[in-house]
C-alpha cells in the first residue's frame, strides 16, 4: 500500500509542477499584464507611471524568470500576495475553499443520496413508466443551464414567494448557522439538480448491467428476495463505476460552482479563480487552479481506494505492480 | 422522512427580517480590489469610498470644482494660488489649501498637514506602488503653514492647480509605520490588514465589515465633522451578474441598484417595461464618450471626405431612439454638452445618405458593383469595425451601422474580441485595421493630451505608450492641447478650447457616437441621491440621502 500511496503522491507532484508551468505560460500569453489593465481603468496613467509600476510587480522580466522566481518562493511557502484582494494568495484562498467545499460537498452528497435510490429504483422498472419519468427528469436536468436554472430559483423562491434570500452567504449582522444554512438552500439546489441527471442514468444504466449478471440469477435462484439481491449483491458491484465518475467529478464540479458562485454571490474558489485569471492575478489563479488539480488528484485516489472497499479483488498493491 | 420534510419546511418557511429603513442595502456590479485610496484607481473603490472619505476637492453634480475636505479653493483672485519660478528657473505655482478645522479621522485624531506631508511623501516614493503619480511627481515641496493649512509648491503651472482629488490622504499615525519599507507598502498598508480601523476613515460612514468578494458594511462614523446622514448603516452589496443583480433588487435582498456600477441603460430600460411602477428610473448621460476609432495609417481615411461621409451616413439620433430611448445623447465631438467649455458651434454630420454618397464618390469612391463601392484601381470599400465581443450595446449598434453604410455603398465587416484582447492587444498595439468601437471617460475639462496630442501615438519606439490611438497629427491641435495647459484666464483659456473642439469636428480623427448615460434605479422611498455624471460619484454626498416614507 505504501508504495503505491508514494508512487501517486509522486505522480501528483509531477503532475502539477507541470501544470504550474502551464497555467503560468498561459496566463503570460494572454495580451496585456495587470498594469495594462489597471490603466484601462484610469486613464490618467502615465507612460512613467506604467513603466514605475511594471518595474515594481516585476512584470518587466521575463515570464520563465517570473515563473522560475515564483516556484522558487512556493518552495519556501511563500505562494505570493494576490493582486485582486491585495492580501496573500494562501490566505486569500483558504478563505474561499471552506465555502466552495461546503457548496461541492452537500450538492455531491446529496446528488449521490438521489441519484442511487432513484437510479437503482428506475433499473428494477426498465421500460417503465416510472423510469420513463425518472429519464426525463434527468435529461432535464442535464440539459438545464446551471445560470438559468439558478435565476429561475431566485425568482420563484426569492422573488415570487420570498422564501430564500437572493444571495449572498449570510444575513448582514445575523451569520448564524441557520442563516447561513438559509443562504445555501438555493446554490445547493442548483448544483444538485445540475449533477444529479448524470449520476442517476449512470447507476440505472451499471445496475441493469449488473442485474443481467448470471451471479444474480443464481442468488434469486437460491431464493434470496429481491431487496436482499439488490443490497447485497447488485448494488455493490454497481457502485463500482460510479466510484471512478464520482472521483473525475470533482473537477466538473468546480465548473459548476463557478458559475453558481456568480449567480449567488457566493464566495468561493471557482469564481475566485475564474476572476484571477481575467484580471492576471497570477499568484491567486495559479495557486487555485493548482488547489483545484490537488483535490481533484485525492479524488480519483479515494475512488481507486474506494474501489478496494468494494470489489476486494482489486489490490492497489497489485496496480502498482501492473504499472 | 417526516422529520425532512418538517426540516424543509422549517429551512424554507424562515424568512429573516427585511432591512429596516435605518438599514441601506446598495447593489453593486463589482467588488473592490482595494481599499487604500492610492493604489489603483477602480470605479467600485471609489464608490465605497465616497462614503468613508472626502477628497480635498471634487466635481459637484454641476461639474464645479469644490472643497470637500478643505475650506477654500486657491486661486489668484484670493492670494493662495501664487505663480513662482522652481529652482531651474520654470514657471511654478504655488497652492495653498486649509484642511477643515474640525476633520478629523474615524478615532478621533485630528487631520493635519502631518498627513498631507506623510501622504506626498509616500507618493514620491517609487516603490510605493501608488498608481497615478503624476500629482505627486509635480509637487516639490509640501510647507506647512499650521496644523490645518499647507501650500503645495508645484514645478509645473497649469490651470487646473486648483484641484488635488488625485491626492488621497492618508492617516500618517496609523500609515507611517507600515510604510518603513516602501516596496512592501502596498500589502502591509492598514487599508488592507485592518481595513475595519475608525483612524482610515473620514467620511459620514466608517467600514465596520469586510466579507471579501460578497459585501462591505459601513456604519455612521460618530467623529465625522458633517451632516449626520440619515441611515445608520450602508452595506454595499457585490452581485457581478446583472440578472441577479435585478433579482436582488426585486427580492429586496438590495434597495438600490447604483447608477454608477449597476446595469446598462438597455438593461435598464428592459427591467423598466416590466417593474417601472415600483422603482424611480434616472438616466444620467456622463463623460463616457462612446465612438469609433479611426486608424488613420489606412489609405482609406486618409481622404477627410471619406470620414465625413462614414459619419454622414450614420443615423445616430434613431440608434439613440430605438436603442436608448433617447437616454444617450448623440456626440458631435469629445467634450460632452454639460461642460462648461462645451462649443455649441462646431460642424455637426446629421444623417443625410446623399451627402455620404456624394462624399464618397468625390473621394474617389464611384464605382458601384453589386452595392458595394469601388476605386479607380479597382479596390472594394470594404471596412473592418471591431469592439468588445459580449457587450450587447456595441454589437447591436454594429449591426445597424453595418445596415446603414450599406445603404451606400460601404461594405461593413464585423470582427469582435473579448475585451481583454482587444483593449489589451489590438487597440493598444494599434492592430485594428480600419475601425475600432471603445469609451473614453473622463473628467471635466479633461484636456485630451493623451488621445489627441502627436507624441501619444503608441509605436515600438515609445515603448506603446499614450493613448493617440489613430494615430492623428495636427501640429495646429499640438500647439492647442499645450496652450490648453497654460494659459489660464478663463475667456483665453475657453477660445482654446474652442478652437480644440472646431479643428476636431473638421478632422474627425474618431466618428463620434453618442456620450453613454449610468441608470439609477431608486426606490421610490429613497431620496436626495444626485449623479453626477461624471468619476466622482453621487455617493460623495450620501448624507443627504434619506428615506421617504
Amino acid at each position: 500500500m505504501f508504495p503505491y500511496i508514494a508512487g501517486r503522491l509522486f505522480e501528483s507532484i509531477i503532475v502539477l509542477l507541470v501544470l504550474s508551468f502551464a497555467v503560468y505560460g498561459l496566463i503570460g500569453l494572454m495580451p496585456g499584464d495587470p498594469i495594462d489593465l489597471m490603466i484601462q481603468g484610469d486613464p490618467k496613467l502615465t507612460p512613467a507611471d506604467a513603466k514605475r509600476l511594471k518595474a515594481l510587480h516585476g512584470l518587466d522580466q521575463p515570464i520563465l524568470d517570473r515563473y522560475l522566481a515564483w516556484l522558487g518562493n512556493a518552495m519556501q511557502g511563500d505562494f505570493g500576495y494576490s493582486r485582486n484582494h491585495s492580501k496573500p494568495a494562501i490566505d486569500v484562498i483558504a478563505g474561499g475553499i471552506g465555502n466552495t467545499v461546503l457548496l461541492l460537498g452537500i450538492s455531491l452528497i446529496l446528488s449521490l443520496a438521489i441519484a442511487v435510490p432513484v437510479g437503482v429504483y428506475a433499473a428494477l422498472r426498465p421500460y417503465s413508466k416510472t423510469d420513463y419519468i425518472v429519464n426525463l427528469a434527468c435529461f432535464a436536468g442535464i440539459s438545464m443551464p446551471p445560470f438559468w436554472l439558478a435565476l429561475l430559483l431566485i425568482i420563484l423562491f426569492a422573488v415570487v414567494l420570498k422564501w430564500l434570500p437572493a444571495g449572498g452567504m449570510e444575513t448582514v449582522g445575523d451569520g448564524s448557522f441557520l442563516d447561513r444554512l438559509h443562504h445555501l438552500v438555493l446554490p445547493v439546489i442548483t448544483l444538485t439538480i445540475a449533477s444529479v441527471g448524470d449520476f442517476t442514468r449512470f447507476i440505472r444504466a451499471s445496475m441493469l448491467q449488473t442485474l443481467r449478471y448470471d451471479f444474480i440469477r443464481t442468488a434469486r435462484a437460491k431464493g434470496l428476495s429481491m431487496t436482499r439481491v439488490v443490497t447485497g449483491h447488485a448494488l455493490r458491484n454497481a457502485l463500482l463505476p460510479l466510484v471512478t465518475i464520482v472521483g473525475l467529478s470533482f473537477g466538473r464540479l468546480f465548473s459548476g460552482a463557478l458559475i453558481t458562485e456568480t449567480m449567488f454571490a457566493w464566495h468561493g474558489m471557482g469564481k475566485m479563480i475564474y476572476d484571477a485569471i481575467l484580471g492576471n492575478d497570477y499568484n491567486l489563479a495559479l495557486i487555485g487552479l493548482l488547489f483545484a488539480t490537488g483535490l481533484t488528484l485525492i479524488g480519483n485516489f479515494l475512488a481507486d481506494a474506494g474501489y478496494v472497499w468494494l470489489d476486494p479483488r482489486v489490490s492497489l498493491a497489485g496496480r502498482e505492480q501492473q504499472q | 422522512m417526516r422529520r425532512i420534510g418538517l426540516a424543509l419546511i422549517f429551512l424554507l418557511g424562515v424568512t429573516f427580517p427585511a432591512a429596516a429603513k435605518d438599514t441601506l442595502v446598495i447593489g453593486i456590479s463589482q467588488f473592490p480590489r482595494n481599499f487604500n485610496p492610492n493604489i489603483e484607481s477602480m470605479l467600485a473603490k471609489s464608490y465605497v469610498l465616497a462614503m468613508a472619505r472626502r477628497q480635498l476637492t471634487v466635481y459637484d453634480a454641476d461639474w464645479k470644482l469644490v472643497c470637500l475636505l478643505c475650506t477654500v479653493l486657491p486661486s489668484y483672485e484670493n492670494g493662495r494660488a501664487v505663480n513662482e519660478l522652481t529652482a531651474d528657473g520654470k514657471p511654478g505655482i504655488a497652492v495653498t489649501y486649509t484642511i477643515h478645522p474640525d476633520a478629523v479621522w474615524g478615532d478621533g485624531v485630528p487631520i493635519t498637514t502631518k498627513d498631507v506631508q506623510f501622504t506626498v511623501e509616500a507618493g514620491q516614493n517609487r516603490k510605493s506602488g501608488f498608481g497615478n503619480s503624476e500629482l505627486y511627481k509635480r509637487i516639490t515641496k509640501v510647507e506647512a503653514k499650521d496644523d490645518k493649512t499647507f501650500t503645495l509648491h508645484v514645478n509645473k503651472r497649469t490651470c487646473d492647480y486648483a484641484g488635488i482629488a488625485d491626492l488621497g490622504l492618508l492617516p500618517a499615525h496609523i500609515e507611517r509605520p507600515n510604510f518603513a519599507d516602501p516596496a512592501e507598502y502596498r500589502h502591509r498598508s492598514a487599508y488592507e490588514t485592518d481595513t475595519t480601523n475608525p483612524g482610515l476613515w473620514y467620511g459620514p460612514y466608517r467600514v465596520s465589515k469586510v466579507v471579501a468578494g460578497s459585501y462591505i458594511a459601513l456604519e455612521q462614523n460618530p467623529k465625522w465633522w458633517g451632516k449626520k446622514p440619515a441611515f445608520k448603516r450602508i452595506i454595499v452589496k457585490a452581485i457581478e451578474n446583472t440578472a441577479a443583480l435585478t433579482a436582488n433588487l426585486l427580492s429586496g435582498d438590495i434597495d438600490y441598484i447604483a447608477g454608477e456600477l449597476g446595469l446598462t441603460v438597455d438593461q435598464a430600460l428592459a427591467f423598466q417595461k416590466r417593474h417601472g411602477d415600483t422603482f424611480d428610473f434616472t438616466y444620467k448621460p456622463g463623460l463616457i464618450y462612446e465612438h469609433i476609432d479611426l486608424n488613420l495609417d489606412n489609405p482609406v481615411f486618409a481622404d477627410v471626405r471619406v470620414r465625413r461621409a462614414l459619419l454622414h451616413a450614420m443615423d445616430r439620433d434613431a440608434i439613440n431612439q430605438q436603442l436608448f430611448q433617447g437616454h444617450q445623447p448623440v456626440a458631435h465631438g469629445q467634450t460632452n454638452p454639460l461642460d462648461e467649455v462645451y462649443e455649441p458651434e462646431i460642424s455637426k454630420y446629421a444623417y443625410d445618405p446623399k451627402r455620404a454618397k456624394e462624399l464618397l464618390a468625390a473621394a474617389g469612391w464611384s464605382q458601384m458593383r453589386k452595392g458595394v463601392r469601388h476605386n479607380a484601381k479597382g479596390e472594394r470599400l470594404q471596412l473592418e469595425l471591431m469592439t468588445t465581443a459580449g457587450n450587447k450595446s456595441r454589437e447591436l449598434i454594429q449591426q445597424v451601422l453595418q445596415s446603414q453604410l450599406r445603404q451606400v455603398g460601404v461594405d461593413l465587416r464585423i470582427r469582435n474580441e473579448p475585451a481583454r484582447v482587444f483593449f489589451g492587444d489590438t487597440v493598444s498595439y494599434r492592430k485594428f485595421r480600419d475601425m475600432a468601437m471603445f469609451a473614453w471617460i473622463s473628467a471635466p475639462r479633461n484636456i485630451p493630451r493623451t488621445t489627441l496630442h502627436s507624441d501619444q501615438i503608441p509605436s515600438a519606439d515609445n515603448g506603446w505608450s499614450g493613448q493617440n490611438y489613430t494615430g492623428f497629427k495636427n501640429p495646429e491641435i499640438d500647439t492647442v492641447i499645450e496652450d490648453m495647459e497654460t494659459v489660464c484666464g478663463e475667456k483665453e483659456n475657453l477660445a482654446l478650447w474652442s478652437r480644440l473642439q472646431r479643428i476636431y469636428s473638421e478632422a474627425l480623427p474618431v466618428l463620434p457616437l453618442y456620450f453613454r448615460a449610468n441608470a439609477y434605479i431608486v426606490p421610490k422611498w429613497l431620496k436626495g441621491i444626485v449623479p453626477t455624471g461624471h468619476q466622482f460619484s453621487s455617493a460623495l454626498w450620501i448624507e443627504n440621502w434619506h428615506a421617504e416614507q
